[in-house]
């Protein structure tokens, strides 16, 4: 377990900040200068707090008021940089092995074919790191991290230099990471959909202090999130693949007590996935509709209304026993006549789903 | 070809000049890396005190150098005697004495270029070093001087070139002595003092020409070869 408490004075930016972190995956989850990484450095030993105290399982590496300092080749912590940071000088394999010669002997090695074969990145042994995307790199420097035998994984907005196909290109390994390494890992960004795909818990940081703490469920409902965050905000559900349909390349997932429909990229019957469904996707009917592209049409009831801002609200839906949320204005409520406990249909426009 | 045949004491030159400029730079290599290293990376008081003493060698009259180094290492010298009883050892008319003269000279370039190519070095990377496990020293051997080499290597043969050519300072400190001290550069100027000796003088320019030629080639060639590792084939 990692207890962090930091606080910090530079200039006008002051920090006061402090979470806990089981297993699994914590995001650290707030937009760019609310200190997310000033955070993830003290962790890891890159940056010396005022005062401030990190411990992981009872082993004390920063305790200001102690003057304890151990310095980060000491701690044991993997860090996946927002850049990759691979030695231009050395091949990726020996990139992947640096770690090793480091690591403790006794310490549990971590296979490199095992690594290699989670992260897909066999065929990029033998090759310089300059002439690999940069989607490649990033997989590389998380193999990297792991190969170094870490107790725990620090990754600082390992997605956010990448565009949006590379996004898609890694967070199914970053998934099958956090599933397969069985390593805590504290995961900093400031995207909705990465936190809503990867989360056990969130920490969502403002202004250097810690704003709210939280599944990614309870947090990313929106009302925490900025205007900017909102955009993506939404519901997220646990789920279990069902049946696939290979004909169409779908797959019906079960999520409690409603069945979804969504792209399959290869799932198979009985695997678990979460599910994320953005406010902003779904619609409104108080009929049936018919004729309809939409796979999703979910019979509901409406559970709550929220005011957001600028005219538009957030509808709590209860479908069953799950709850999804749709934004839509308040002149459409108004004219649709909707009000808490009607019956009515979300129409699901998107569905966005990790492994 | 004829008149190219170098006689013995020509060769002799030839080989003491190769013969001190190797040894003053491989010894001057590990200080020139270390000075270099606090002068890119660190910060402490009188910094730009050593920065200067390192580079006067650049600026001063290479005799003011000589005899500077003189009244230092020469046998009576503040360093040179203490040497001379605890170890038997004197740099005075010595070959020794004379490669010392070359790496003082050449320490400047070589400390200038190593400086500069450390601080070229993305300290990201050994950050990156550091988290994975390496202690600071293995992080200095392992990313830090790999991704410098092209910089020491420009460094040593910039070095080894001024030693090639170095005249004034090693006259002055060990004088001119045919086999101990009498390198290339003091050999052609002896040349040119004797009657007749223009044709050797010739002959031992042809040599210095080559030479630092061929230096020049070989350091293209090794930063040419470092860097395209570092990038794509």
């Amino acid at each position: 377990m990692l207890t962090v408490d930091v606080k910090q004075a530079l200039g006008a930016f002051r920090m006061d900040a402090g979470f806990t972190a089981e297993g699994g995956v914590t995001a650290l989850f707030g937009q760019s200068g609310s200190g997310k990484t000033s955070l993830v450095r003290v962790i890891a030993g890159l940056a010396r707090p005022q005062s401030g105290r990190v411990v992981f399982d009872d082993d004390v590496l920063l305790d200001t008021s102690l003057g304890r300092f151990v310095p980060p080749h000491r701690r044991r912590f993997g860090y996946v940089f927002q850049e990759a940071r691979l030695f231009p000088h050395l091949s990726v394999r020996r990139n992947l092995t640096f770690g090793r010669w480091f690591a403790p002997r006794g310490a549990d090695h971590r296979d490199l074919d095992r690594v290699v074969d989670l992260l897909g990145i066999a065929p990029l042994l033998g090759r310089p790191p300059a002439n690999l995307s940069g989607g490649e790199r990033q997989r590389v420097s998380i193999g990297r991290a792991l190969l170094s035998s870490p107790r725990l994984l620090l990754m600082d907005e390992p997605l956010a230099a990448l565009d949006d196909d590379r996004k898609a290109e890694i967070l199914p390994y970053l998934a099958r990471l956090r599933d397969e390494a069985g390593i805590p890992i504290v995961y900093v960004s400031h995207s909705v959909t990465e936190v809503g795909q990867l989360a056990d818990r969130v920490v969502m940081m403002r202004d250097g202090q810690v704003a709210a703490i939280g599944t990614p469920s309870e947090i990313l409902k929106g009302r925490l999130l900025s205007a900017h965050e909102r955009r993506d905000a939404g519901a997220v559900l646990a789920a279990v693949v069902r049946s696939v349909d290979v004909a169409h390349g779908l797959a019906i997932v079960d999520a409690g007590s409603v069945e979804i429909v969504v792209p399959d990229p290869g799932l198979h019957a009985g695997q678990a996935v979460r599910l994320h469904i953005p406010e902003r996707d779904v619609m409104i009917a108080t009929e049936k509709p018919a004729g309809i592209s939409a796979l999703n049409i979910l019979a509901g009831t409406i559970a709550g209304f929220e005011d957001d801002t600028d005219g538009l609200i957030r509808v709590e839906l209860a479908v069953g026993e799950v709850r999804i949320f749709a934004r839509i204005t308040a002149f459409s409520r108004d004219r649709l006549g909707l009000a808490v406990g009607r019956s009515v249909y979300a129409v699901v426009k998107s569905v966005a789903l990790a492994r | 070809m004829e008149w190219l045949a170098l006689s013995e004491e020509e060769w002799t030159a030839v080989r003491l000049s190769l013969k001190v400029s190797t040894v003053a730079v491989i010894c001057s290599l590990p200080a020139g890396i270390a000075i270099a290293y606090l002068l890119a990376r660190t910060r402490f008081w009188g910094k730009s005190l050593l920065n200067g003493i390192v580079h006067l060698p650049l600026v001063l009259p290479p005799v003011v150098t000589g005899f500077l180094l003189l009244i230092t290492f020469g046998r009576q010298g503040a360093i040179g005697s203490l040497l001379y009883d605890w170890f038997g050892f004197t740099f005075s008319f010595r070959w020794t004495g004379a490669a010392l003269a070359c790496a003082i000279m050449g320490f400047p370039l070589m400390v200038r270029s190593i400086r500069l190519s450390m601080e070229a070095v993305d300290t990201r990377l050994e950050e990156a070093a550091g988290t994975l496990g390496a202690r600071p020293a293995w992080v200095f051997l392992t990313v830090t001087l790999p991704l410098a080499a092209p910089g020491i290597i420009a460094g040593m043969i910039l070095s080894f070139a001024k030693a090639m050519g170095e005249f004034g300072a090693t006259i002055t400190f060990v004088s001119n002595i045919p086999g101990e001290t009498q390198t290339l550069s003091a050999a052609i100027y002896t040349l040119t003092q004797v009657p007749g000796g223009d044709a050797g003088a010739m002959r031992l320019t042809v040599v210095a020409i080559a030479i630092s030629f061929g230096a020049l080639l070989a350091s293209e060639w090794v930063a040419r070869f470092l860097g395209r590792k570092g990038e794509a084939p």
